[in-house]
């Protein structure tokens, strides 16, 4: 059958909103010097110190997200699909909140609750804030990562893998570490990518917990230069890109985990 | 969903089965629930900690309520509009003959779009729409035509919209794309020998098993744009008073009347996002029933 009409007119006016701000972007970040394209901006931002630090703690902190977000879920979602199967629903909808909840919300119940007056004085130090921002990234990536790794589970028989192995006497971190974590890997890293997007240009949690990062860095070099945000702006889009690009190689290696995702 | 199968054989023996569970369970209740009910315990609380619904009422002053209509109406449109045109490409994708090879992309596109909020993107609309953006110049230069004469301003309610919908068209696409290849070919050849026109399936067939999940998806549009904070601060900074950035501005101590007043805020939210996050849940269970 032809193509109709009316499709490629949807799909050409889509393709024009989509694309002018991403080409007007490029376009923008060439202009600094006057009369003629160049790659100032970019020599201007990857030459500021601030950047290198505030770019520097971001990766930094996705990295421990992706760890700790492993080492939280990964067990979780084993052990219910081993042992509590009913409390499925109940550890999805958990994953689930924030979602619904406004980072916002959730950062504001943090300054509130760990504040230096409280049970857990968290922010009274910088250790103890950037360990909280972490957390809340954790938090923020719970979703996807709860998600990708009960995917990665379906797809294996969780049970008799449990059973071999303690059969040939294994405990439970040589189960989890050595047999469950390498079979959901790939699953692990599509949840892993998408939350290296989040995290690396966040700006709310960082910005209220007063933390060196690169979203609250790009907001201000966007409140006080002219065509560099733009060349921030690009080199965010291509890290989104890349990783979420990963995410789906990863996923799309994932056996069988295309079947009942929709 | 297959539950594992319930095999007669031995459980590993580990009377404190629980303890697995304890780690998340207190990582959910430090970082997500204690803080949320904090919030909203507060709401209903003075600063000495008697009971009070004052918070709540001093939501309904002018300049509050004023932030809330406007957030409301922003995530709208942004949601009507996000459905509309998201269905459009995602139906043009699907039905409408276009090459095969161009879903993929689009699919990848959307995964990367709709993850692409915050500070960046409204820089990439500055620099294509703001007063020497990309479009704007070439549209003077090119055609005489100036926009910002014309009364378009990036810092306003339809150019907060215009960006929103860089992120809520892709969600659209990336969540009605399974839904409309759920549409089984039998019912259109159904509908036909029938001798229904393709307007009569549309009305008559099609749109009433997709409504739950346009609705459901719109509610999500909805929650999505009314929780985004990043993309609007640095865009407009503090001069447009949506919800979350008044929020945002007292957390940051910039107005200081009254702390608990932030609570109140932030209460609101939650209620407003919950409404739509609800209604998704409900409608989405609905569907269930046909497209499984």
């Amino acid at each position: 059958m032809k193509p109709k009409a009316w499709s490629w007119l949807v799909f050409l006016l889509g393709f024009a909103y989509f694309a002018l701000p991403l080409i007007g972007t490029l376009e923008f970040s060439l202009r600094k010097r006057r009369g003629e394209y160049s790659l100032d901006a970019y020599v201007w931002v990857f030459e500021d110190t601030q950047f290198r630090e505030t770019f520097g703690y971001s990766v930094v902190m996705a990295l421990l997200t992706i760890v700790f977000g492993m080492l939280l879920v990964v067990p979780t979602a084993y052990w219910v699909r081993l042992r509590y199967p009913r409390l499925r629903p109940v550890v999805e909808f958990i994953t689930l909140l924030p979602l619904v909840i406004p980072p916002i919300v959730i950062v504001f119940g943090y300054i509130r609750l760990y504040n230096t007056s409280s049970f857990l004085p968290m922010t009274g130090t910088t250790f103890g804030t950037n360990l909280l921002l972490m957390f809340g990234y954790v938090t923020l990536s719970l979703p996807y990562m709860y998600r990708a790794v009960d995917t990665g589970l379906r797809t294996i028989d969780v049970r008799t893998l449990t059973e071999a192995a303690q059969s040939l006497g294994a405990g439970w971190v040589t189960i989890i570490g050595r047999i469950i974590l390498p079979n959901v890997l790939i699953a692990v890293m599509s949840g892993a990518f998408v939350t290296f997007a989040i995290v690396i240009g966040e700006f709310v949690l960082a910005a209220l917990l007063n933390r060196p990062a690169f979203g609250p860095y790009m907001q201000l070099i966007g409140a006080n230069r002219a065509y560099e945000p733009a060349a921030l702006a690009v080199i965010a889009f291509t890290i989104t890109w890349f990783c979420i690009g990963l995410m789906q190689v990863a996923s799309r290696m994932t056996p069988q985990s295309r079947a009942k995702r929709s | 969903m297959t539950a594992p199968p319930h095999t007669p054989a031995r459980k590993p023996v580990l009377p404190l089965g629980w303890l697995g569970l304890f780690p998340f369970a207190l990582f959910a209740l430090l970082f997500l629930i204690l803080p949320t009910m904090n919030i909203v315990t507060g709401a209903f609380q003075t600063a000495d900690g008697t009971p009070t619904l004052q918070n709540i009422a001093n939501l309904f002053q002018p300049s509050i309520l004023s932030a809330y209509w406007i957030s409301i109406r922003i995530s709208f449109a942004t949601a009507l509009l996000g459905c509309l045109i998201g269905f459009g490409i995602a139906a043009a994708v699907t039905l409408g003959n276009l090459p095969g090879w161009l879903r993929g992309p689009v699919m990848t596109f959307s995964g990367v779009a709709s993850n692409f909020a915050g500070v960046p993107l409204s820089f990439a609309f500055i620099a294509t729409l703001g007063r020497v953006g990309l479009v704007t110049v070439l549209l003077r230069e090119w055609f005489g035509l100036n926009l910002y004469s014309l009364g378009f301003n990036l810092l306003s309610f339809w150019g907060l919209t215009l960006v929103y919908l860089f992120f809520q068209i892709p969600l659209m696409v990336l969540i009605v794309t399974p839904a409309l290849d759920g549409l089984r070919r039998e019912w259109r050849e159904a509908s036909d020998i029938l001798g229904a026109t393709g307007g009569q399936y549309w009305r008559m067939v099609a749109l009433p098993i997709l409504t739950p999940t346009l609705l459901g998806t719109f509610a999500l549009l909805f929650a999505n744009s009314f929780g985004a904070v990043a993309t609007a601060y640095a865009l407009t900074g503090s001069s447009l008073s949506i919800v979350p950035i008044v929020l945002f501005a007292q957390i940051r101590g910039d107005v200081l009347q009254d702390p608990h007043l932030g609570y109140a805020l932030a209460f609101g939210m939650i209620v407003v996002t919950g409404i739509a996050n609800g209604l998704y849940v409900w409608l989405r269970a609905k569907t269930e029933r046909w497209t499984v």
